[in-house]
């Protein structure tokens, strides 16, 4: 896909995203509309998608920030894993897409949706196509406020240590956390620097512009290293009064700001 | 006379022979004795350092890229610092992991409560479709590994510190689900599992030589439990005791409670931790404190 038309994907899923949400009554907007780029150039671009001999996904994906599960289905629906009729069963009692991933979900490796577990497991997976000599990469997306979990760093640790170059962990830094700025809650100062100092390959992007995610990922084929890539986002991206707002990290649109959702994304 | 631990040690250096197996620890390799799977494997295990939440994820991603996967550290920080990742990364995602959790119970002794894990029975039981094991020596502890390397899903395995007199041998049959009845006593049953074994086997000879004839029940297999041979026993018997180093909040007393109360409501005496922390010491002084003892089962016949 060419970056006009990942353009259009991103487009499209966006609308599923608001779409899911408003019919679930619930959900996390705000993180899943800045995440959507990146995932669409994972997904659309830059992942293998195919099975190894041993039945691996020759390239692995996780996502960390288990919250954003629309754009996560909506994506997975994009690349033939989903029904795209299911998704409008997000979180129904009836429907297998639950709120937040389970592996139980054609596509979706391990479950999240309790912070700073997915980048262990990334490293688990990335250890093990080490061990196979296999190809293949780990991509892992993490929230910036998801990083403030000790686990996190932890992993980091060991990342570096079995100097994990097939891993590529993707922080979707958008600045802001339920409770408000992530600077206020916690204090992320130098987050590329942090990562640095565990040893890792940082890079800091624009996370909505596919050039620099694209990019960037060709750089970290070429690092032995462990890989992060700070993409620095606009929670609640592509509807306006969504845009740079903690209050819609975790709540559906009415009807009225449904209309105008929809009509900003078409 | 071995220790489950080191018994674990052993199964793992020569079950390691298959080149799928993976062995991880954070920091403990010496104590959990996956030392000896390491010395002989050391490319394929994996420690983590002092980071359990990262240990369990880390299995759990090797497990999920198809390898067989022992994770180890003390039981106090595998079920109770990495509870969350044993919940919703292990479980949830229904990870083929073995969670090999060594120094259970008040039985580590000397280090005292902040690592005697007395809880760990009840924080794994109540996870969904977590399979959870407590070999008592050194033959249980490989054959039960060995069921474990043939059983899908998560399972925790409970595994103590000090040695402890063999009570099985190699014609000794073990299942998921299963338990083993030593004697067909009618006056009473004592239900016990793990490191206490030992010591209801001993307090039942000492009370046939007085007499009264009782049944020892293994139930090696905490979770699924034998149903079936807790209500047979209690039906068949007199006087119910259980003996655990564990919490009687939540753990085999509280299990076997449930079921009795289910399908055959009888009183049952619980003997273990009762509500309190453990205490430093020497383990078989630190047993005799808390009434895990022969002397103590006799008590309550």
């Amino acid at each position: 896909m060419n970056t006009e038309q990942l353009q259009q994907k991103s487009k499209e899923i966006r609308k599923d995203i608001i779409n899911m949400i408003y019919n679930a009554k619930s959900g996390h907007p705000g993180g899943s509309l800045s995440c959507t780029d990146i995932l669409v150039a994972l997904f659309h671009k830059e992942m293998n998608l195919g099975l190894d001999e041993n039945g691996n996904r020759i390239d692995k994906f996780i996502l960390s920030k288990g919250h954003c599960a629309p754009a996560y289905y909506a994506v997975l629906s994009s690349v033939g894993f989903i029904p795209h009729e299911d998704l409008d069963s997000l979180r129904k009692i009836d429907s297998y897409l639950e709120g937040h991933p389970t592996n139980k979900i054609n596509g979706v490796d391990v479950s999240s949706g309790s912070l700073g577990q997915g980048l262990s497991v990334a490293n688990g997976m990335a250890i093990a196509k080490k061990l196979d000599n296999s190809q293949g990469r780990v991509y892992c997306v993490l929230g910036d406020g998801e990083i403030e979990e000790g686990q996190i760093w932890e992993a980091c640790m060991t990342a570096n240590k079995y100097k994990l170059d097939n891993l590529v962990a993707i922080v979707d830094y958008n600045g802001l956390q339920i409770d408000g700025n992530i600077e206020d809650v916690k204090g992320l100062d130098k987050i590329k620097e942090k990562f640095e100092a565990f040893g890792w390959y940082a890079q800091e992007i624009n996370g909505h512009d596919f050039h620099e995610i694209i990019s960037a990922i060709d750089n970290t084929k070429k690092s032995k290293r462990p890989n992060v890539i700070i993409a620095k986002t606009i929670k609640g991206k592509g509807v306006s009064f969504m845009e740079n707002k903690a209050g819609w990290h975790g709540k559906a649109p009415n009807e009225e700001e449904y209309n105008i959702a929809i009509k900003e994304l078409s | 006379m071995n220790s489950t631990r080191k018994a674990y040690g052993e199964f793992l250096s020569e079950y390691g022979n298959n080149e799928n197996v993976v062995v991880l620890d954070a920091d403990l390799a010496g104590a959990t004795k996956t030392d000896m799977f390491m010395k002989k494997f050391p490319i394929r295990h994996i420690d983590v350092g002092i980071a359990e939440q990262d240990l369990v994820g880390t299995a759990c991603g090797l497990a999920l890229s198809g390898k067989i996967v022992f994770a180890s550290t003390f039981a106090m920080f595998m079920a109770g610092r990495a509870y969350d990742q044993i919940r919703n990364t292990a479980a949830y995602s229904h990870v083929n992991v073995n969670l090999c959790a060594t120094h259970a119970g008040v039985m580590v002794g000397e280090d005292g409560p902040t690592h005697q894990c007395i809880e760990d029975i009840a924080l794994m039981n109540v996870i969904p479709t977590m399979k959870v094991l407590a070999p008592a020596d050194d033959v249980s502890t490989k054959k039960i590994l060995e069921l474990c390397t043939k059983e899908d899903g998560p399972k925790y395995i409970r595994l103590g510190r000090s040695d402890v007199e063999d009570v099985y041998n190699s014609d000794s049959k073990f299942e998921i689900g299963g338990s083993n009845v030593f004697g067909n006593g009618i006056d009473g049953t004592i239900y016990t599992y793990g490191s206490t074994l030992q010591i209801a086997l001993k307090a039942k000879e000492m009370l046939k030589a007085n007499g009264i004839d009782v049944r020892v029940v293994d139930l090696y297999s905490i979770k699924p439990v034998d149903r079936s041979v807790i209500i047979k026993c209690a039906k068949e018997t007199e006087k119910l005791v259980s003996m655990e180093d564990h919490s009687i909040i939540g753990g085999i007393g509280s299990i076997v409670s449930n079921v009795l109360c289910e399908e055959y409501p009888k009183k049952l005496e619980k003997i273990g931790i009762n509500d309190t922390f453990g205490k430093s010491g020497n383990w078989k002084d630190v047993y005799k404190y808390f009434g895990l003892t022969e002397d103590n089962i006799i008590s309550k016949f």
